[in-house]
């Protein structure tokens, strides 16, 4: 019998501990665990030994493969982080291949804030034609032909009796037309009037709402829209109804928030008034429910209607209005 | 309308400071726009003093003056004769605008510079005399702001009406509002009138011919009067709410209008023929020239007022040229009327003649007001024309408006609000502005509102005045009760919003272009003549031409976008664009409104990185979009093939597919056609789709059921044949298909090539197709014996041939 297998143990261990690179600890690995590797031999050989002796070798044997098999692994693995760490490296700085979202449209996304504010308060979305009847847009609203309120809005026609809708209103005639109460619905869509210049586009967004029950107080419609406003904007928010008149609505308000660039102390954006409109709003007025044959005994309501090109630039600080509609990249990037 | 403070004060006591009535006015509904001092323009006009007065080397008639400004001297040339050394004057510095809008500049005359202007009274608007410079006590300070040595500041408030608020078209309108807020009481003008001698009926008659359209006409009568410009006082007033001083007969009659609300009209009665007035209707096609000396044509729908032979009058529009107030005038005859607001506002808009009478006729005057107005009129045009009355006054009035009385329940009142307010309250508020109440139970109220406000008639009318009154802020902030029922949105929408979403994860950014364009857009297209999207919404009154007709289609949006971002040297673009388009069958009915989406991308796939250099997108990049969306949206078997050419003219015939659901054709994808391009002025390649969103709807399956995942292992087999170029790579996908062949779990296309050496008109494909069973692992026995027949079955079928 040559080497016993504690000798060979420890010539692997001297041996091992003065190898530098990956190349020699692998050919120690070979040399002594390999398929022809002096364990492997050992093992191989055990045969040879007297019996009694035999298992005792075997599993000794057998340990030593598995404990060298061990430490050669964790010599190459430690040789390796030392290594690599401080040759192999990339230029982590160089721009990666970036993948870059789009954006959406400043509307789409004030409009689903919106949205998802009043479907939170149990409001039904619905939508209706942009092109419109003179009825639904005006008459079944309580704006008659050859009614000075008709100068609130320029219209735009397409025959005496079409027009391009001037607002969303129509659709609380159309809601109401098909529902009875209790009714409760946001309507977002385009509308349309021809004025032009920094603060109007013929074509901009508006929301309207419309809530009628038994029992809605002009109290509850303070409440609703105070919740809308705080949502929107933030809780901070202070806001304030004033009378205003709309034909369909009455008594009817117009929402000022404190001016949220100067917080009321008045500036360019609220021309010095410390306040900015952003809703019109008031209580459904008799004539329009007649106009659907609802029950104006048993039945209020209460309706109100925003501008989002409006709420958008507030939040976003946009000063020309015009700008939505020029689609210039390196606007709608910035959403 | 613009109200002056100091007006407001000779009838009503303003204790408030104008910031806080400002703010008063506008929470109870007139909301006050803005607030000026009138004088503001005097900022820059100082008290000077004139030191030294020499003649001008270079002209006779102008001297040099040196002003003291109190800080210090400067030069000014002045060729007034009143003006002595130690003279206090207004001095004007430069970039001072006058009244009449001229703005003063550091002026070189004839060789000397003068570095202000010493002004008259009638230069600052401060009186009429323009013969010399103003002379100022000389107990002013020199050098301080004139506005603030005279203590010259009038608040004016701009305030913006609402139409149903014709009563506050008044000064006596805002004075009314304004004592309601501070409870005091409006005191009104002199109108007292004593009559002279004669009977007005001995000279004149008034007739009217439609009580419809004039309800009610009365007149007065004045002679000896003396025309001339109008006292100072009386022009300071029209000044300072903008309008221009005339006469003082004009005058008197704006200034009415201004103070009172109700329009009047002087005739010169002598220019009257017959010295009568007949009020009727115009002829169809009469023409009529009036006082700013146009001519007007008329229909039978207005209203005339006429002498014995022809009309003087658009009544409650416009007086006429040929009655108007001369020099020469002696003889007056002063109209007050009430006319139909409905025949006003429909002269008004088709002869697109607004005017202060007619503003506030068409919105409805006091009809209870008119003998007021008259009478005071004829008070000032005494007072200042040095006249004589005529005894008397005309007053057709034949069926009187009567009084409006409206029942009010207190409960109901509260119920609406949300308020708790009481019988007592509700009285009290109501009266606070001239509402007579009759109380007939614990909840019933009569209520009669004065004449002058013709808005209010229902008594929800009055439960808006009670808001209004008690205060909006006063009305407590509620809940309504209602379910807690989530709210519902609308299956269509919700797939918008879902396609939105996936376009931007895919890099594209949403626009939002105008639904109008311009007609030519269509021919820009290349839309053939029968094409339904010729089919537009015309917009009879556009803004410009470019927003003339509706959008039939939502490329000429998208390409405009594109132009504009290259214009601004913006070249790489992915955009998209969901909205309506509008198609037309008869302009007397409503157009059918689709929800599209277009998509368009241009110039880079990859840009230039040190990555790789710049590569430009193609067809297959925005195919690969739409079928990403497709995929997204779990609509399955959507297949594209080419667009037979006739359809479609805006994209390249042969680089165009159709996508196809079965036999149903959803949209298209391609390549924008090169003439399109030019059209549009646009010079690299862009590659669209659009589809109909709304038919999508139905397609997106609501339920997702699961599938199990395989056990077993899958193996793959190629196969390349060698095809005609024609035939689509899609054919050969789906015959592989078709076969329904269980064991095929996928066929992919992953080689084409044309070229040596195949043959010129034939291409060479490659698949792969993966067998999997979900039963076993396949054997390759079992995957050879049928690929064999797949192979054989598209060789037979496509005349096609394996590679040598």
């Amino acid at each position: 019998m040559e080497k016993t297998i504690e000798q060979i143990y420890v010539d692997a261990l001297k041996q091992l501990k003065t190898a530098s690179d990956p190349e020699s600890i692998k050919s120690l690995s070979i040399h002594y665990i390999g398929r022809k590797g002096i364990v492997t031999q050992f093992l191989r050989n055990i045969s040879k030994l007297p019996q009694k002796e035999r298992p005792q070798a075997g599993k000794r044997a057998n340990e030593v493969k598995k404990l060298l098999d061990q430490k050669f692994k964790e010599a190459l693995r430690e040789l390796k982080t030392t290594t690599s760490e401080t040759t192999d490296q990339i230029d982590v700085s160089l721009p990666g291949r970036i993948v870059l979202q789009g954006t959406l449209h400043p509307i789409t996304q004030i409009t689903r804030q919106v949205c998802d504010i009043f479907t939170r308060l149990g409001f039904d979305i619905a939508e209706g034609p942009e092109v419109e009847t003179d009825y639904y847009n005006f008459e079944a609203l309580n704006i008659p032909k050859n009614h000075p309120a008709r100068d609130m809005q320029d219209t735009f026609y397409v025959s005496e009796n079409i027009v391009l809708r001037t607002q969303t209103s129509p659709m609380q005639i159309r809601v109401m037309e098909k529902h009875t109460p209790p009714v409760r619905i946001i309507a977002p869509g385009k509308v349309y009037r021809c004025d032009s210049d920094l603060t109007h586009t013929p074509m901009f967004h508006q929301v309207e709402g419309l809530l009628v029950d038994e029992n809605i107080s002009f109290g509850n419609l303070k409440g609703i829209l105070t919740t809308f406003v705080h949502r929107i904007f933030d809780d901070q928010t202070s806001l304030r109804f004033r009378p205003s008149f709309f034909p369909f609505t009455e008594p009817s308000a117009e929402v000022d928030i404190l001016c949220v660039m100067c917080r009321g102390r008045g500036c360019r954006v609220c021309s010095q008034t410390g306040w900015l409109e952003v809703l019109g709003a008031g209580m459904v007025h008799p004539k329009v429910f007649e106009n659907v044959c609802y029950d104006t005994t048993r039945y209020t309501g209460f309706a109100f209607g925003m501008g989002i090109e409006r709420i958008a630039m507030l939040k976003y600080g946009i000063d020309d209005i015009r700008k939505y509609f020029e689609n210039d990249l390196r606007f709608l990037r910035q959403f | 309308m613009k109200v002056s403070l100091s007006w407001l004060k000779d009838y009503v006591p303003i204790e408030m400071e104008a910031d806080d009535i400002a703010d008063a006015l506008t929470m109870a509904g007139l909301e006050v726009e803005m607030i000026a001092d009138r004088y503001d323009y005097l900022k820059s006009v100082v008290v000077g003093c004139i030191t030294e007065i020499n003649p001008h080397p270079n002209a006779d008639k102008l001297k040099v003056c040196q002003v003291d400004i109190g800080d210090r001297i400067i030069p000014v040339i002045c060729g007034a004769s009143n003006i002595t050394v130690n003279m206090l004057a207004p001095l004007a510095l430069p970039d001072t605008c006058f009244p009449d809008g001229k703005v003063l500049e550091i002026n070189t005359i004839r060789g000397i510079t003068s570095e202000g202007m010493l002004c008259s009274e009638a230069e600052l608007r401060l009186g009429l005399d323009t013969s010399g410079i103003m002379r100022l006590s000389s107990q002013l300070h020199i050098g301080n702001n004139l506005a603030k040595e005279l203590k010259l500041s009038d608040i004016v408030l701009e305030i913006d009406l609402t139409p149903n608020r014709p009563d506050c078209l008044s000064m006596i309108g805002i004075a009314r509002e304004i004592a309601a807020i501070q409870k005091t009481c409006v005191r009104y003008p002199d109108a007292e009138v004593f009559d002279a001698r004669n009977r007005i009926e001995n000279f004149t008659s008034v007739t009217i011919e439609d009580l419809d359209l004039c309800p009610r006409y009365a007149a007065r009568l004045l002679e000896d009067i003396t025309i001339a410009p109008s006292p100072f006082w009386l022009q300071d007033r029209l000044l300072s709410v903008g309008l221009r001083p005339i006469n003082n007969i004009v005058d008197i009659t704006n200034f009415v209008l201004m103070e009172t609300g109700q329009p009047l009209h002087a005739f010169d009665f002598d220019r009257l023929a017959e010295n009568r007035i007949v009020v009727r209707r115009a002829k169809e096609g009469e023409v009529f020239t009036t006082l700013d000396l146009k001519e007007r044509i008329l229909n039978s729908d207005m209203l005339l007022i006429c002498d014995g032979e022809k009309p003087v009058a658009i009544a409650g529009i416009m007086g006429g040229y040929n009655s108007e107030i001369e020099k020469s005038t002696t003889r007056v005859l002063i109209e007050s009327a009430y006319f139909n607001p409905t025949g006003i506002r429909k002269t008004s808009k088709r002869l697109c003649l607004n005017t202060e009478a007619s503003h506030r006729f068409e919105r409805g005057v006091d009809p209870g007001g008119i003998i007021m107005a008259l009478n005071r009129a004829a008070y000032l045009m005494i007072e200042s024309g040095g006249g004589r009355l005529i005894d008397g006054i005309i007053d057709e009035y034949p069926q009187k408006i009567c009084k409006k009385t409206i029942p009010l329940s207190v409960v109901n009142t509260n119920r609406v609000l949300g308020t708790r307010l009481t019988q007592n309250e509700i009285e009290k508020l109501l009266k606070s502005i001239d509402f007579e109440i009759e109380i007939n139970t614990t909840d019933q109220l009569t209520v009669s509102p004065p004449s002058f406000r013709v808005d209010i008639s229902r008594p929800v009318d009055l439960m808006e005045e009670l808001a209004r009154l008690s205060g909006y802020d006063n009305i407590p902030t509620t809940f309504p009760l209602i379910p807690a029922n989530a709210g519902k949105t609308i299956r269509e929408r919700d797939l918008r919003d879902k396609i939105k979403n996936l376009m931007i994860g895919f890099g594209f950014n949403e626009i939002i272009s105008y639904s109008f364009i311009n007609k030519q857009s269509l021919d820009f297209l290349q839309l053939a003549p029968n094409d339904t999207r010729r089919n537009a919404v015309n917009i009879l009154n556009p803004l410009t031409e470019d927003q003339a007709i509706m959008r039939t289609s939502l490329l000429p949006g998208l390409l405009e976008t594109m132009r504009h971002n290259i214009a601004q040297q913006i070249r790489n673009l992915r955009l998209f664009e969901v909205g309506k388009v509008f198609i037309s069958s008869n302009p007397d009915n409503l157009p059918e409104e689709t929800q599209m989406i277009a998509g368009l991308w241009t110039g880079s796939r990859v840009n230039a990185s040190w990555l790789s250099k710049e590569i430009n997108c193609d067809f297959y990049d925005i195919k690969g979009v739409v079928e990403g969306l497709f995929t997204a949206l779990n609509i399955d078997d959507v297949a594209f093939t080419q667009l037979p050419s006739n359809i479609c003219n805006y994209t390249k015939a042969g680089y165009t597919a159709q996508i196809l659901l079965g036999n149903r054709m959803l949209g298209l994808v391609g390549e924008i056609h090169p003439q399109v391009l030019e059209n549009y002025n646009l010079k690299q390649a862009a590659f669209v789709f659009e589809f109909n969103v709304d038919q999508c709807v139905n397609l997106v399956s609501e339920i997702k059921q699961t599938k199990a995942i395989p056990k077993f292992p899958a193996t793959s087999r190629d196969i390349t044949i060698i095809i005609p170029k024609t035939i689509e790579s899609i054919e050969i996908l789906d015959s592989v298909k078709n076969l329904k062949e269980e064991l095929v779990e996928n066929i992919y296309l992953f080689d084409v090539f044309e070229g040596h050496p195949i043959p010129k008109e034939k291409k060479s494909v490659s698949f792969r197709i993966t067998y999997r069973s979900f039963q076993k692992t396949l054997e390759d026995d079992d995957i050879n014996t049928l690929h064999k027949i797949i192979t054989d079955k598209l060789l037979k079928e496509f005349a096609a041939t394996l590679p040598v």
